[in-house]
């Protein structure tokens, strides 16, 4: 992972701050580089819990799995009650997306704290790190650090030696793009099929075991630490005025130097691909990308200088999902990449709710029958109504999903469509 | 395996770990009857629950596999990147389709929808070891280092 590890020219690294600098296996070193400081320094003054969360809703930091929730205000609709949870979502499956992975294998005391902070903050008292069962070296570091962390006091009935007791746990996912979503995953905690919950009642009020539980991302809690110990105000002098902070972007695909970086939220797309990803490989001109991952949205080359930020993107029709931007040269074709793209959510339909169950095969075999030259022109507005009743009828965000890279693929590049009607697969192209 | 239950709490919360150690213990890697059997008598609950979570999630097999699990990505990134054809060659390689092992029983052929490696796609991983940046020569050439290695040819 060779671009992750340093920064490089032009980055602005807050949750990959530490990440190559020091040893992720070594507490000393991360205690060296800061970890623990924000944690202690709550207890050590004595730190309302509500001022913790106070702050982190005043940093605007907002959830960077995708959906772009203020976390401090998920914090504060935690329901009262003696038992509580955090949940740190690691199961990283978004199609193009690896960041998690590179914080949790670069920094997992950073992710630890973030949980401690968040069992402060709402009140909980036991955490869990449900990491995907894939990510081996994620799974042996993070489990590392928590040992470390409780044989230094810094996770246990006493945190640091104070009345606050907190402990997580890591947990290993089997292989399910689906427990991504947080109901799905509390069922998976609970050791059933990873099928989503019927919203509401929300996590906050029912989670874990029937549990006020707040579940939040990787990349979010790592943001955390840093805004308790330097303030909202630090916070909000990066990113942009409704998404303030940085994003940790996945820049992929026909690139010339793909990897992730992190840099201020609303950077250009340009800045991110011709900047960062070294513009498109062997000079090939810019086709367009898709954007946030398979339930992400293609843009074309008229959205290189929108700002990638939740707001931005969503104003131009597309979202910033998990921050994943594959990059698509003038040779690619678009009806093959949403191909792929329908039969990964074919593969990881949960089939618990019909819609989406049927809705996810019928789409591919619309596609295939486009993509193959024996489409007709009905067939590729199927294509949008069938996902648009999943969007309308589905019970979770993955059925809900198919809607962005379908329209946004129709909308924008209608043409490559319209070209496949009524003949066979033209040559070279797939 | 009375040693593997003991670490976990009979509770169904156990239940995903106690999966996955069963079949890193089995030699062919998957999850027999038995081991379902074992696993909801430690929990508590009833076979059926068992075969429920066990049969949903992509990384336990109900079918006996080979002593290397070779698992190629075949995420939308990986596809751009050629895994379409790395995967058709893997399988003529080694004579199975997609979920089958070789008649040896070393290597059992899968796919996963996005092992997180898109920036050296295409990728794969075996057993527990993540490659990237595959080509056909390189993907091959992994296969007969396991194959060496196990002193099977």
């Amino acid at each position: 992972m060779a671009r992750s590890s340093r920064a490089g020219a032009g980055e602005t690294r807050i949750v990959l701050e530490n990440c190559g600098r020091i040893d992720p296996e070594s507490l000393k070193d991360a205690v060296a580089a800061g970890a623990y400081k924000a944690i202690g320094t709550a207890l050590g003054r004595g730190t309302p819990p509500a001022e913790v969360t106070a702050e982190v809703k005043r940093s605007g930091l907002r959830g960077r799995g995708g959906a772009g929730f203020p976390t401090g205000v998920k914090w504060s609709f935690t329901a009262p009650g003696d038992v509580k949870y955090i949940v740190c979502n690691a199961d990283e499956g978004e199609p193009g997306t690896f960041k998690d992975r590179l914080i949790l294998e670069g920094d997992p005391h950073r992710v630890l704290e973030g949980v401690l902070l968040a069992g402060y903050a709402v009140g909980a008292s036991k955490g869990y790190v449900y990491i995907r069962g894939e990510y081996n070296l994620s799974i042996r570091r993070v489990q590392k650090a928590i040992d470390d962390a409780r044989a230094n006091g810094y996770l246990g009935h006493s945190v640091l030696g104070s009345t606050f007791g907190f402990d997580i746990e890591v947990k290993k996912g089997a292989g399910a793009y689906v427990c991504g979503d947080e109901t799905a995953l509390i069922e998976s905690l609970e050791g059933k099929r990873g099928y989503p919950r019927i919203k509401p009642p929300y996590p906050g009020s029912v989670g874990l075991w029937g549990k006020p539980t707040v579940v939040n991302n990787v990349e979010t809690l790592a943001n955390v630490p840093p805004i308790v110990s330097r303030g909202a105000d630090w916070f909000k002098g990066f990113g942009t005025e409704k998404s303030p902070g940085t994003k940790v972007y996945t820049i992929i695909g026909q690139v010339r130097k793909p990897g992730a970086v992190e840099a201020e939220m609303g950077t250009s797309l340009r800045t991110l691909v011709e900047g960062f990803g070294g513009g498109v490989r062997r000079g090939k001109p810019f086709k367009g990308a898709l954007v946030g991952g398979a339930a992400g949205a293609f843009v074309a080359a008229d959205a290189l200088d929108v700002a990638m930020d939740f707001d931005a993107l969503k104003e131009h029709s597309a979202v910033l999902g998990s921050g994943a931007v594959l990059v698509l040269d003038d040779s690619t074709s678009i009806v093959g990449v949403l191909q792929e793209i329908l039969r990964f959510f074919r593969h990881e339909t949960c089939g618990q709710c019909v819609p989406c169950r049927l809705g996810t095969t019928q789409l591919t075999e619309i596609i295939d029958r486009i993509a193959g030259g024996a489409g007709s022109s009905e067939d590729v507005e199927l294509l949008r109504s069938v996902a648009a009743m999943m969007r309308d009828t589905s019970l979770c965000p993955l059925g809900q999903s198919p809607i962005v890279p379908i329209a946004s693929a129709l909308d924008r590049f209608g043409d490559e469509f319209a070209a496949r009607i009524g003949q066979g697969a033209p040559a070279g192209q797939r | 395996m009375k040693t593997l239950f003991e670490k976990h709490p009979r509770s169904k919360e156990s239940l995903l770990d106690i999966l996955h150690e069963l079949q890193d213990a089995d030699p062919k890697h998957y999850l027999s009857d038995e081991a379902l059997r074992a696993a909801a008598e430690h929990v508590g609950v009833s076979i059926a629950e068992v075969v429920s979570t066990a049969t949903f999630y992509t990384m336990y097999s109900r079918r006996p596999r080979g002593l290397h699990t070779v698992r190629l990505c075949e995420s939308p990134p990986c596809h751009l990147a050629g895994a379409e054809k790395l995967l058709e060659a893997l399988a003529q390689h080694l004579g199975i389709e997609v979920g089958g092992t070789t008649s040896d029983g070393v290597i059992t052929l899968e796919t996963s929808s996005c092992l997180g490696l898109c920036a050296e796609a295409p990728a794969m991983m075996v057993d527990d070891r993540v490659y990237g940046k595959l080509t056909k020569e390189k993907a091959l050439g992994i296969l007969a280092e396991l194959r060496r290695n196990d002193g099977t040819k």
